[in-house]
């Protein structure tokens, strides 16, 4: 199995190094500094949530109510801040929203055993149908003032590196170690591999799937704040996106099964990069926006394919309502 | 026809007799200081009491919509007309369910906005055949229904166009645009409306332009991308202020305010308009004026409701006045609105 895995993340990285550098012999002005840090900085948010599904991909599971828990608390923040509540009340507000939307999620799919697709997918619409009747007025949330003090996660650059990648590369560290040197991290493959193995032995296995929402809905909620701090508003319209896909397609496409238990942070990490190189070159082409998503598709179907050849369902572990 | 003749013979007859009364009651009445009775009052009460007029916005939670809906309401509530909403919340097919519904819900009036020219317009023009009378705001239908009430995006295009390439004059005259949705009306006339400006200044290269799906998002990854291959653009027509917050982020994040001129367009907002006007954001924002477009709006409804034609007889186009908002007006009251005073 590990020479399958092995194979996958090395095609795709073929492939970004191939791509790469086809646009940068073919493309004039791809291959300099300045271009590939907007490249960069052009993933960084989905490179953030992609490490976040990563997690709970590799757990087995697919969060699909990610972009709502993006939109709505850090909507929120911002918001509550607009409307004249201390920032402390706000943020405190936002956090407990998250984390209680977390636990919801997992406490579904762990205990009520819902599967996480059907789970996720009901529970981002409901997520995303609250902010727009309970908190939003309009669906572009202006960045506050009071706010600018902890903007500087998301605005400006540190020697010349945009903000929005350093916090893509906080995320890389945070969620390599969690994965690699934490028991969280050992259990998580363990029950991603195998979950009636894993709780035959004595992982807990059902806090270990409520951890593992609450900390994707934690990281989106924290890729919503790096946005809105970059653009200056945060624009709530975005749960009605096709975002969603094009962070499973990073997920998939770096090789992290979703069959569960395989994968790392270095598969997300080379799924951002291809889409990324992929994006910016379509952009200085000048692509249509149609013919940007086309290509998306087809590759993100490719992906899939190559997926299910090289991490086949595992017939004495597969569940119904597994993806 | 002949029908309708004589009714509208008698009601002239009527009409006269009446004139005629009055003509004479008026001497009486004026001699002892009292009011007279206006007679076209009650039939103007009458043909709109408790009518119904149905919105299905492209979605409920953007300023355009509420400035509208809140306009309409303001002015038509207080004579007993009943409002009924049906928020598409930007997804095409439920706007099309919900007009579709309307059809045999039969309300007196649907005043709508397209999401693109093809979806709704067989639904408007049924709508119609059906007595509905169909009022479009700002994004038109293919088909022609009784009003249409909105900017005329190919003036738009023209007018962002010029200003763009008049602040382009000695520079590197690469400009790059920003569309909304392809196939929006909105989008796709006012790029019309540019390529016409464009065909007379063969000296301006346009290095970019690409729809960014009324996406702020998008449109600073976009904008991000070209301005990195382009540090010397000069200039960025952009289709929706809505959007082009995430077009200007870009441009300030590239330390570039100031030399890439950016025109935008919008509602005119206090918000979106004239504070990002004022803030330098954007360069200039033309305004379609969301107020005055609801009044345009709620005009063409008393007179659709009064005049008694027959629906999708008598069609009308209403285009807004655009307001160009730039630094020198942008802090003059009343250019902008704000939503909750409207």
């Amino acid at each position: 199995m590990s020479s399958a895995r092995l194979s996958q993340q090395t095609i795709v990285f073929g492939i970004f190094i191939v791509l790469f550098l086809v646009f940068s012999l073919l493309l004039p002005g791809f291959f300099s500094a300045s271009n590939i840090v907007a490249l960069l900085q052009n993933v960084a948010i989905l490179g953030i949530l992609g490490l976040g599904m990563a997690i709970v991909v590799i757990g087995r599971g697919i969060d699909i109510s990610m972009i709502a828990a993006l939109a709505v608390p850090p909507g929120l923040v911002l918001q509550m801040v607009n409307d004249g509540y201390p920032v402390s009340v706000s943020v405190a507000a936002a956090l407990a929203l998250v984390i209680v939307f977390g636990l919801v999620n997992g406490w579904l799919i762990a205990y009520a055993e819902v599967p996480s697709l059907f789970t996720t997918l009901a529970s981002g619409l409901f997520l995303a149908g609250l902010g727009q009747v309970a908190f939003f007025k309009l669906d572009l949330v202006p960045w506050p003032p009071q706010l600018d003090a902890i903007a500087g996660f998301g605005r400006g650059s540190i020697v010349g590196i945009p903000m929005p990648v350093v916090m893509f590369g906080l995320t890389i560290l945070v969620c390599a170690f969690l994965l690699r040197y934490t028991r969280f991290g050992t259990y998580l493959y363990a029950t991603g591999d195998n979950p009636l193995g894993a709780r035959t032995i004595g992982i807990p296995t059902r806090p270990l799937i409520l951890r593992q929402y609450v900390f994707a809905a934690l990281i989106a909620a924290f890729a919503g704040m790096v946005m809105a701090a970059s653009i200056g508003t945060m624009q709530t319209r975005i749960y009605n996106s096709t975002m969603i896909y094009d962070v499973i397609l990073v997920v998939v496409l770096g090789g992290i099964g979703l069959s569960g238990g395989r994968g790392g942070v270095l598969n997300a990490v080379t799924g951002t990069l291809l889409i990324g190189t992929l994006l910016n070159g379509m952009t200085i082409l000048d692509m249509s926006y149609s013919a940007q998503n086309l290509i998306k598709g087809v590759i993100l179907l490719i992906a899939i394919l190559i997926d299910s050849v090289l991490n086949p369902r595992n017939e004495e572990t597969a569940q119904q309502g597994d993806i | 026809m002949s029908f309708n003749h004589r009714r509208h013979l008698s009601r002239l007859l009527a009409g006269g007799i009446l004139c005629a009364g009055l003509a004479a009651g008026a001497g009486q009445a004026l001699a002892q200081g009292k009011g007279l009775d206006e007679p076209f009052r009650q039939p103007y009460l009458k043909a709109l009491e408790g009518k119904t007029v149905a919105y299905v916005p492209l979605a409920m939670n953007v300023d355009l919509m509420q400035g509208w809906y809140a306009g309409l309401k303001k002015e038509l509530e207080p004579l007993g007309v009943k409002f009924v909403l049906r928020d598409a919340n930007w997804s095409t097919n439920a706007g099309a369910q919900a007009v579709t519904t309307l059809l045999s819900e039969k309300p007196d009036v649907i005043v709508v906005q397209n999401p693109d020219v093809q979806t709704y317009a067989k639904l408007l023009q049924r709508a119609e055949a059906s007595g509905i009378h169909v009022v479009q705001i700002n994004m038109r239908s293919s088909y022609n229904s009784s009003a249409y009430v909105g900017a005329d995006w190919i003036e738009m295009g023209e007018k962002q166009a010029a200003a763009v390439i008049n602040a382009c004059k000695g520079k590197s005259n690469k400009i790059a645009i920003m569309q909304g949705q392809l196939s929006a009306a909105a989008s796709a006339y006012t790029l019309t409306g540019v390529e016409n400006v464009l065909a007379k200044h063969p000296e301006i290269k346009v290095v970019s332009s690409q729809a960014a799906d009324w996406d702020a998002t998008k449109a600073k990854g976009i904008a991000q991308t070209v301005l990195k291959q382009h540090p010397d653009l000069c200039g960025i027509i952009g289709f929706w202020d809505g959007m082009d917050v995430g077009t200007a982020a870009a441009i300030q994040e590239a330390g570039l305010t100031g030399k890439v001129f950016l025109a935008t367009s919008g509602g005119g907002e206090q918000t979106r308009s004239c504070d990002l006007v004022k803030s330098g954001a954007f360069d200039v924002d033309f305004s379609y004026d969301v107020p005055s477009q609801a009044g345009s709006m709620v005009t063409m409804i008393k007179w659709l409701l009064q005049s008694g034609v027959k629906p999708g007889t008598a069609k009308g186009s209403i285009y807004t006045t655009l307001i160009p908002i730039t630094k020198e007006n942008a802090s003059l009251p009343g250019t902008c609105w704000s939503l909750g005073k409207s």
